[in-house]
């Protein structure tokens, strides 16, 4: 635990807290967007919200790949899963997603359709191995982050000569998304949001570096700070933040210097482009179609792209029309905020994948934080000032 | 359950489990007697009955019964078989009661190396000895290949509960202390590091042990001011408090500081992505009293070698929404929930 218990020490973090205290204008309010599902989960996890200053206000971003994932992709994967010849391969989160007609992966499976749930992509390519007289789909989700080893993947699969391997690529762009959010924050239909600053992604900066960033830090007059994922990175970001805002400035700032640098791991990078190309258009949930967002596997490869060697398509599907993850997604909403909320949809029986993953906001604010009344905890649990 | 016949010994290093082992045969009875009756050896079993009597004192009785698919079977620490006698003697130990006489019923698929189920019985011979609590009756079915995962075993136990203790899980009071015998998830963890998918390497053996010595000791000191005992087996610690506080109508408060823990637990758990306090647990209870009496109980317990590290963790509240709230060591606050659906690694 060498290297975690350091971003736990709780005299740090509190003594961090104070500072945040002690350098926040009482005059005004800070509203800070964290991009990642990650930091929502620590956020949650670790109660941080009740270390923060009352003008602090943290707002949950579209940072959770099953949660932007449209259900109409998710359908078009069942459609191919309950072909006979076809086994699905997916990640375990994403089997809960509900979809069309009540549907939902893990209950495709029980239905019949051969669906199996692997914790790599390595694995999905061993039961290719394993199996030569099954179609093995890979279901790749996830930002930048995700991408590398589903490039991998497919290395592997080409120097193997695996003929019943494929990708269904569903990786998405981040920097993509957070201009998309911070070009319709003012002006949205449902409603403007007030963003101060972002929290940066980790893990996907450890790929992408953080110069991607530094056009929407300009173009936006938003400060940026790439922040990683344990208590102490979250809140000490939180701090660069309110600087930031308090100096009137707008840079993108490197807090997860350990693990990131301004250009990212040049192989990663390279890696990707060899194997997939910018897609025109693709569509994210509760966000709507974002240009050049989301990575297709390169004309080349066509063989191993599932929705060209399977002639997939995806069906326009309809969200549940009470769900409000579109708005939750953008900002704009709290979980809480949401009539179906706790009462039909939980975690149990989500009608949203907002409500699935652990880092998809209405699940962590049931799971972490549905104590809390209007934002905070009882005055009795702090223990800061 | 007998047959008396002349007959050639199993082969117990390369022998396999066939239908006819479970045909009710020859060769059923030979591998009842080859194995389980070798193996849990005691007078009830000699008499070769298909049922076992025995005498009972005047009290009220306690009865339970548990199936276990663990996977996979043999894991750091145990194996399905001592799995399954302590788990059911824990079942019963958890009303306060002491357990007395055990079942034992298999469910083998063919193939199943005669090998394996030698060291699965024979672990289970010992736990039950060790325990004192015999296995008296029992009952083996064999499974057309690809039907069962190797064995399932499903015991029942019953046990008898001294004059005057009534523990039950809608007892909980406002106020009352809560206290965990020793440190959490470490069952959960070392059959999770034995996994074909996942595979890690740990230090940590499973937990399994037989808690009915600890609880008869806590009865003795604390009695009836103990209004109820746990196991935090599936669910681990979380479920169990949940539980606990529905039961009751109270809710719970917990510091997230004052809960043992390994530190390689807490490092599985991270690299999982998981929370300790959902991890399963097969030798530790929770035990709710009545505040006045938590510190004699914890004395108690920690005299005893398999509570040498309880810790007195949290209070139970007032609170008609049954939550279950945890002070995180960082000083802020959050729900410890139930696990919801199943508990899965993240994707990133
Ligand atoms: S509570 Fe459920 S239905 Fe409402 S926004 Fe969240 S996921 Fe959607």
């Amino acid at each position: 635990m060498k290297y975690i218990d350091e971003y736990r020490d709780a005299k740090l973090v509190k003594d961090i807290a104070r500072q945040i205290e002690a350098a926040v204008d009482p005059a005004r309010s800070y509203h800070f967007m964290e991009f990642c599902g990650g930091h929502t989960y620590a956020i949650s996890r670790y109660g941080l919200e009740d270390l923060l200053p009352s003008n602090v206000q943290m707002i949950h971003g579209p940072g959770c790949p099953i949660c932007v994932l449209p259900i109409g992709r998710i359908d078009a994967a069942i459609e191919l899963a309950i072909r006979p010849e076809i086994t699905l391969c997916t990640y375990g989160d994403l089997m809960r997603v509900p979809c069309s007609n009540g549907l939902s992966l893990l209950k495709a499976r029980s239905a019949g359709a051969d669906i199996r749930m692997v914790y790599s992509t390595l694995d999905s390519l061993s039961i290719a191995e394993a199996e030569p007289n099954r179609q093995v789909v890979f279901f790749a989700i996830g930002f930048e982050t995700t991408t590398p080893p589903t490039a991998l993947a497919l290395r592997f699969a080409i120097a193997k000569d695996l003929a019943n391997f494929s990708i269904f690529s569903n990786h998405v762009l981040t920097p993509a998304a957070i201009k998309t959010i911070l070009e319709n924050s003012d002006v949205h239909p449902l409603g403007p949001i007030k963003i101060d600053g972002l929290l940066g992604p980790a893990h996907v900066s450890t790929v992408i570096g953080t110069q991607p960033f530094e056009v929407l830090a300009e173009e936006f007059n938003k400060p940026i700070v790439v922040a990683g994922f344990e208590p102490l990175d979250v809140i000490y970001s939180i701090l660069m933040l309110v600087r930031q805002v308090n100096d009137g400035v707008h840079k993108v700032e490197n807090q997860y210097i350990r693990a990131v640098t301004t250009l990212g791991n040049e192989k990663a990078k390279c890696e990707i482009a060899n194997v997939f190309e910018l897609r025109e258009s693709f569509e994210w949930r509760g966000l709507g179609a974002i240009p050049h967002s989301a990575l297709g596997l390169r004309s080349k490869y066509a063989k191993y792209d599932a929705e060209k060697r399977f002639e997939m398509v995806t069906p326009a599907a309809q969200d549940n029309p009470a769900c409000e993850c579109g708005a939750i997604l953008r900002g704009i909403k709290k979980p809480s905020d949401c009539k179906l909320f706790g009462k039909v949809c939980t975690p149990d029986s989500p009608m949203g994948s907002c409500m699935v993953s652990s880092e998809g906001a209405c699940a962590a604010h049931w799971i972490y934080g549905r104590f809390r009344r209007q934002g905070k905890a009882d005055e009795s649990w702090r223990t800061v000032a | 359950m007998t047959v008396k016949a002349k007959r050639s010994r199993l082969d117990l290093r390369n022998g396999r489990i066939d239908l006819s082992h479970g045909a009710g045969g020859c060769a059923t009875g030979q591998l009842v007697e080859d194995i389980f009756h070798k193996a849990f050896d005691n007078d009830w079993l000699r008499a070769g009955n298909d049922q076992s009597a025995f005498a009972v004192p005047a009290a009220r009785m306690v009865m339970t019964t548990d199936s276990y698919v663990v996977s996979p079977l043999f894991f750091p620490g145990g194996n399905i078989g001592s799995l399954a006698v302590y788990g059911t003697i824990n079942d019963i130990a958890m009303a306060g009661a002491r357990p007395l006489y055990l079942s034992a019923g298999f469910i083998i698929e063919e193939g199943f190396p005669l090998a394996d189920l030698n060291r699965i019985a024979e672990a289970m011979g010992s736990a039950s000895r060790e325990a004192g609590v015999p296995i008296i009756t029992g009952d083996t079915k064999v499974v057309e290949r690809g039907k069962a995962d190797g064995v399932f075993i499903s015991t029942s136990g019953i046990g008898i509960i001294r004059a005057g203790l009534d523990l039950r899980s809608d007892a909980a009071r406002p106020g009352d202390a809560v206290i965990i015998s020793g440190s959490i998830g470490d069952h959960g963890v070392a059959v999770m590091s034995k996994r074909e998918s996942l595979d890690f390497d740990t230090d940590i053996i499973s937990d399994c042990a037989a808690l009915h010595g600890l609880v008869a000791a806590m009865v003795e000191v604390a009695g009836s001011s103990i209004r109820l005992m746990r196991d935090p087996t599936r669910g681990g610690l979380a479920a169990i408090l949940n539980e606990i506080a529905n039961a009751s109508n109270v809710g719970f408060r917990i510091e997230e500081e004052a809960i043992p823990i390994k530190p390689e637990v807490v490092a599985a758990c991270e690299l999982l992505g998981l929370d300790p306090l959902n991890v399963a647990n097969e030798g530790k209870l929770v035990v709710v009293v009545a505040p006045e009496f938590a510190d004699a109980l914890l004395a108690v317990m920690r005299a005893h070698p398999l509570g040498a590290e309880a810790a007195l963790i949290g209070h139970a509240e007032a609170d008609d929404r049954c939550f279950v709230q945890m002070a995180t060591s960082l000083g802020g606050s959050r729900i410890v929930d139930w696990l919801w659906g199943e508990q899965l690694p993240r994707i990133c």
